[in-house]
C-alpha cells in the first residue's frame, strides 16, 4: 500500500587508489525505513563504499543521488559531480556515525550536539538544546551533557556520536563499524540504540562485523570482497543460509 | 625616613652608587625604559600572532606558489639575525624612498611622566619584530594543525560545517592547547629579545641600561636589568600556565 522511496541510488559506483582498484561497478538501492546491513573482509571495499557514500571521497565512475538531490552524474563512465552548493544540500540528507567517534573534545556533550545545528542549520539554540535533551534521554545519556568526551566511555562516546548525527534529521544514518573500538560489554549498549532506532523505521546503512546483529536489525545484507557485491538478499538468508562459497568460508571460517 | 632616601642609602651602601647616579635615579630610568620594553612585547604578540596563523595557512595551502613563497619567507626570517632585520627596516625609507629618517622621527608621546614610543624607530622596531616572530608562530601553529586528527575534519564536514567553520570552531580551539609549551618558549624568548631594539638606539630597558653602564662605569645597572628581565619572564612562565590551566578541561 504505502510506496516505497529511493533515499539513496548509487549505480555503478567505481573507486580506484592508484593501481588498487577498491570499488568495481557498485551499485546499491536504499529505500526509505530500511536497514541495509554491509559485511565482508576488511579491505573488501565496505569503508569506501561507505566513504563515497557519504562524500569523504570522490567516486571515479558512477552516479549517486539522495532522494531527488543529485550529487553525481555518470557521463562515458565518469563521475560528475554538483556543485558545492549541491553538495551542502545532499550533506543534509545523511548523517554518518564514525568507527572511532570522531566526537569534538574541547566542547562538552551539549555543545557536540547543538552546535552544528545551531552554526549550520541555525535552529535557535533554545530548540537545540531541547532536542538535545531528548535524545541524550533516548541515548541513555541523562546528566552526562555537561562532560566532555573525555571523561565518557567508548560506547557512551558512540552514543554521543550517535546523537549528534541525528541532532541534523537525517534521512539515512551511515555507520563505519560502530562497534570495533569497543569491547563487547559496551558493544551492547550501542547495539541497542541502534536497534531501538530501527524500530522506529530510521533508514540505516550499517557496515558491520557484528553478524548476530546484522541478521537480527538489518532488513537487507550485502556481502562484499574484492571490490564487488558477491551475494546480496534479506538478512536471514544470506546469513543463516549463504550461497556463495565466499560468504559460507566468510562467515562459517569454512576451507 | 622616607622611601627615596632608604633606597639611596641602600644603593650608596651595597651597590657602591656614588652621589652622581642614586639607586632611584636609575630605576627611574629604567622604569621609563622598562615601558617601552612592554610595549614591544605587547605590539608584536598582538601582530604576530594573527600574522602567524596566515603564514601557517599560506605555507599548508594547495596553491601551490603561495605555499613555497611563505616556505621562503619563513626560511628567510628564521635564517637570518633579528638584529640585522630591524636594522633593514629601520633604513627601508630611506634607501628605498629617499626618505631621510630624522623627518620620520617624531619622538615620544609624553604622558605625564611616562614617555610612550611613537616614531619611526618605534615603527620599524615592531614591524621587523613582527614579521619575524610570526614566521615562528607559523611553525609552531602549522605543526599544531597537522596534528589534528583527518577525523575531526570528515565529522565537521558531514556535520556541514564550511571550512572557516571547521577551523575557527573545531581545529583552531585544539591546535591552541597542543601548541602552549611551544608558544611559551617563544614568548619567554621575546621578553628578552626586545633588548635587540637597542642597535636602533630606541629607549627600552637594555638600551637605557646600556647607556648608564657606559656613563656611570658600573655593572650595577646590568645585573639590575638581569633580575628585571628574570621576573618578567616569571610572570610570562606564570600567565602561560594559566592558559594552560584554563585548557586542562579536556585531554584527546
Amino acid at each position: 500500500m504505502s510506496e516505497t522511496k529511493t533515499l539513496v541510488d548509487l549505480q555503478h559506483a567505481r573507486k580506484s587508489f592508484g593501481d588498487n582498484e577498491v570499488l568495481k561497478d557498485i551499485s546499491i538501492k536504499v529505500e526509505k525505513g530500511e536497514v541495509l546491513a554491509i559485511i565482508g573482509p576488511s579491505g573488501g571495499g565496505k569503508s569506501t563504499l561507505l566513504r563515497c557514500c557519504t562524500l569523504l571521497e570522490t567516486l571515479d565512475g558512477g552516479s549517486l543521488s539522495f532522494g531527488d538531490c543529485v550529487v553525481s552524474r555518470d557521463e562515458d563512465g565518469c563521475a560528475v559531480y554538483g556543485d558545492k552548493a549541491t553538495l551542502a544540500r545532499a550533506r543534509t540528507h545523511f548523517g554518518l556515525v564514525f568507527q572511532n567517534f570522531n566526537l569534538f573534545p574541547h566542547y562538552t556533550v551539549m555543545k557536540n550536539l547543538i552546535d552544528a545545528p545551531i552554526t549550520v542549520q541555525k535552529t535557535p539554540k533554545e530548540d537545540a538544546v531541547k532536542k538535545a535533551f531528548e535524545l541524550l534521554k533516548k541515548m541513555g545519556l541523562e546528566g552526562k551533557e555537561n562532560m566532555v568526551p573525555c571523561e565518557l566511555s567508548g560506547g557512551q562516546q558512540q552514543r554521543v556520536a550517535i546523537a549528534r548525527a541525528l541532532m541534523l534529521d537525517p534521512d539515512v544514518l551511515f555507520f563505519d563499524e560502530p562497534t570495533s573500538a569497543l569491547d563487547p560489554e559496551l558493544t551492547k549498549g550501542v547495539l541497542r540504540v541502534i536497534r531501538s532506532l530501527a524500530e522506529e523505521h530510521m533508514t540505516m546503512v550499517i557496515v558491520t562485523h557484528e553478524m548476530k546483529f546484522a541478521r537480527d536489525v538489518a532488513d537487507h545484507v550485502i556481502f562484499m570482497d574484492g571490490g564487488v557485491i558477491v551475494e546480496q538478499g534479506l538478512a536471514k538468508d544470506v546469513i543463516d543460509n549463504p550461497q556463495h562459497e565466499r560468504t559460507r568460508s566468510f562467515l562459517y571460517n569454512e576451507e | 625616613m622616607d622611601i627615596v632616601t632608604m633606597l639611596n642609602d641602600f644603593g650608596a651602601m651595597y651597590l657602591g652608587l656614588d652621589g652622581k647616579l642614586t639607586l632611584v635615579m636609575l630605576l627611574t630610568r629604567m622604569g621609563g625604559g622598562l615601558i617601552v620594553t612592554f610595549q614591544i612585547f605587547f605590539i608584536t604578540l598582538i601582530g604576530s600572532l594573527p600574522l602567524g596563523v596566515l603564514i601557517a595557512l599560506g605555507r599548508m595551502s594547495k596553491i601551490k606558489p603561495l605555499a613555497w613563497l611563505m616556505r621562503l619567507y619563513i626560511s628567510f626570517m628564521r635564517g637570518t639575525p633579528l638584529m640585522l632585520q630591524l636594522m633593514a627596516i629601520y633604513f627601508i625609507p630611506y634607501y628605498l624612498f629617499g626618505v631621510k629618517l630624522s623627518f620620520l622621527d617624531i619622538g615620544p608621546y609624553d604622558l605625564g611622566p611616562i614617555h610612550i614610543e611613537i616614531g619611526w624607530v618605534m615603527t620599524a622596531c615592531c614591524i621587523g619584530f613582527i614579521l619575524n616572530y610570526a614566521a615562528y608562530f607559523a611553525e609552531i601553529y602549522r605543526g599544531g594543525i597537522q596534528s589534528i586528527p583527518r577525523g575531526q575534519y570528515e565529522a565537521a564536514e558531514v556535520l556541514g560545517y564550511t571550512n572557516g567553520q571547521t577551523f575557527m570552531r573545531i581545529v583552531l580551539p585544539q591546535v591552541i592547547k597542543r601548541i602552549l609549551p611551544a608558544m611559551g618558549n617563544e614568548v619567554i624568548t621575546l621578553v628578552k629579545d626586545t633588548s635587540l631594539a637597542f642597535v636602533l638606539a630606541l629607549a627600552e630597558m637594555f638600551t637605557v641600561v646600556k647607556q648608564i653602564v657606559a656613563s656611570e662605569v658600573s655593572m650595577v645597572p646590568f645585573i639590575l636589568a638581569a633580575l628585571v628581565y628574570w621576573g618578567l619572564t616569571m610572570l610570562a612562565e606564570f600567565a602561560l600556565s594559566r592558559i594552560e590551566k584554563h585548557y586542562a578541561y579536556y585531554h584527546d
